[in-house]
């Protein structure tokens, strides 16, 4: 577990550094563009997901702001 | 006392209208209307319905609207925090008006959770410039014992030909908790029934700081870190710690105690990559650790078939685990001086969840999509700890939770 934290620290600080090697041209974008490409995709699932984890585990959030508090934990 | 139907048809008329009622004056930016309805039932326990409704309009210019209302409805049993006994146990309601018993060697339940929970929010996300965008939002949500009001503000910023955005938003969120029957005072026995009334409160302030990098033409990735610091009332006025004595028995059950104050860091990313036959692989883990010192890793995994038909399936797997708080206490015993803190609450103590489940979806017609999600959720924990003796071996002090998630979405233009 702890190996997918460090590997986390490390995308931190290279994306932090800008990346500039990484990415596409405007044109290039046809696939990213996609709704089911979106980070958010499916977003009623994520809100969903988030209320249920919460009212049965300690941890939340982490994606983005939960949208609203619950009196469920 | 619930929200009444009547009420709840009203508001729900009401801010359908609100949200719906513009789009009458036809124009070309429809709105994106997202609904779903969730059923959610655990085995011998907690069942929930929860319908939503979500429109967005785009208002040129990258400017967009975007409201959504839910409404949550809770019905079953929750574990209470009690141990079972070989004896027939008697709870009192919250209330303090009544009683229930809860059979030998059984966990105890209260059987009287009943809760309706409507929830209102609104963005607004509007571009300040050519790479700098804000987003406004604020959530108000209501339930019988509990109510909360949040705002919140994002600003996005590309840099890199909008190959990388960094995000930072700020999130501010207010409670009021008005529990029934009056909060406990924290460790009193609920036989006492020593409780405060008035209005308790609890205030949580979240940054946010996230990087969103585009790899290449079909791949990105998103890393976001979390700070969040609440305070004010964190107990769970409606859990009980038992007391036990030299046989494991229970002797009496207190209300238990929870600080004041709980800071929270997590770090969360994810990958996503598609395919070259558009099929879409989705990878994502947080790490969360907190000063109540619960640590916890979730990773998520899910790859969707697009497939040529307009039909997508999408298997899911989620896996979870939790480290206990540092006060988190199966039961205390009757020879122990009292600790300042201690919660029996199931969902502070070490556990492992996993969820499976797999969603499948159809394009019906051009911007109507429709789609199912089954899903089965199990938690586990040690039912036999090291710390368990006399009676207490031969229960189940960490009982599974075991749940079906069903859930069904409509997408449409209006």
């Amino acid at each position: 577990m702890k190996a997918g934290y460090y590997w986390l620290v490390i995308c931190t600080l290279l994306a932090a550094s800008g990346c500039s090697s990484l990415g596409v041209k405007p044109w290039e974008r046809n696939l990213l563009a996609r709704e089911d490409m979106l980070m958010d995709a499916a977003a009623l699932d994520l809100a969903f997901d988030e209320h249920i984890y919460f009212s049965k585990e300690a941890s939340s959030g982490g994606q983005g702001f939960a949208g609203g508090g619950c009196g469920c934990n | 006392m619930q929200l009444s139907k009547k009420k709840v048809a009203g508001l729900l008329s009401a801010a359908t209208c609100s949200l719906l009622g513009s789009a009458a004056q036809a124009d070309e930016n429809p709105w994106d209307v997202d609904s779903a309805i969730l059923y959610y039932s655990e085995t011998d326990r907690v069942m929930a319905i929860e319908p939503v409704i979500s429109a967005t309009k785009d208002l040129g210019d990258d400017a967009s609207v975007s409201m959504k209302l839910v409404l949550d409805s809770l019905t079953g049993a929750s574990a209470s925090g009690a141990v079972p006994s070989t004896m027939v146990q008697t709870f009192t309601t919250p209330s303090g008006n009544s009683s229930y018993q809860v059979n030998p060697n059984e966990t105890p339940l209260d059987d009287t959770f009943l809760d309706t929970r409507l929830s209102y929010s609104m963005n607004w996300e509007t571009p300040i410039d050519r790479n700098n965008r804000r987003n406004l939002g604020f959530n108000v949500s209501k339930e019988y014992d509990f109510f909360s009001l949040s705002g919140n503000a994002l600003w996005d910023h590309d840099s890199n030909q909008k190959n990388t955005t960094y995000s930072y938003g700020i999130n501010v969120e207010l409670d009021a908790i008005d529990p029934v029957g009056g909060a406990p005072r924290p460790l009193t026995a609920m036989l006492a029934q020593d409780k405060t009334s008035g209005t308790e409160s609890r205030d949580i302030v979240d940054l946010l700081f996230g990087v969103t990098q585009v790899i290449n033409r079909s791949s990105l990735f998103q890393v976001n870190l979390s700070l969040s610091e609440a305070s004010g009332y964190m107990t769970d006025p409606y859990k009980f710690v038992s007391v036990v004595d030299v046989t494991g028995e229970p002797t009496s059950q207190l209300f238990e105690s929870r600080p004041d104050s709980r800071s929270r860091q997590s770090l969360f990313g994810k990958y996503k990559k598609m395919f070259s036959n558009k099929d879409i692989f989705t990878i994502s883990y947080r790490y969360m650790t907190d000063d109540w010192g619960i640590d916890s890793n979730t990773f998520d995994f899910s790859y969707r078939f697009n497939m040529k038909e307009g039909y997508f399936i999408e298997p899911h797997l989620r896996l979870y685990d939790q480290s206990a708080a540092d006060f988190y206490r199966y039961f205390l015993t009757d020879s122990e001086p009292l600790p300042q803190y201690a919660s029996a609450d199931y969902r502070l103590g070490e556990m492992e969840a996993t969820t499976v489940g797999v969603k499948f979806g159809r394009e019906i017609a051009e911007q109507h999509v429709w789609s199912a999600r089954l899903e089965q959720y199990v938690q586990n924990g040690d039912g036999s700890p090291d710390v368990a003796f006399g009676q207490l071996t031969q229960q189940d002090l960490y009982p599974d939770v075991d749940a079906l998630i069903l859930q069904f979405n409509y997408s449409f233009k209006w």
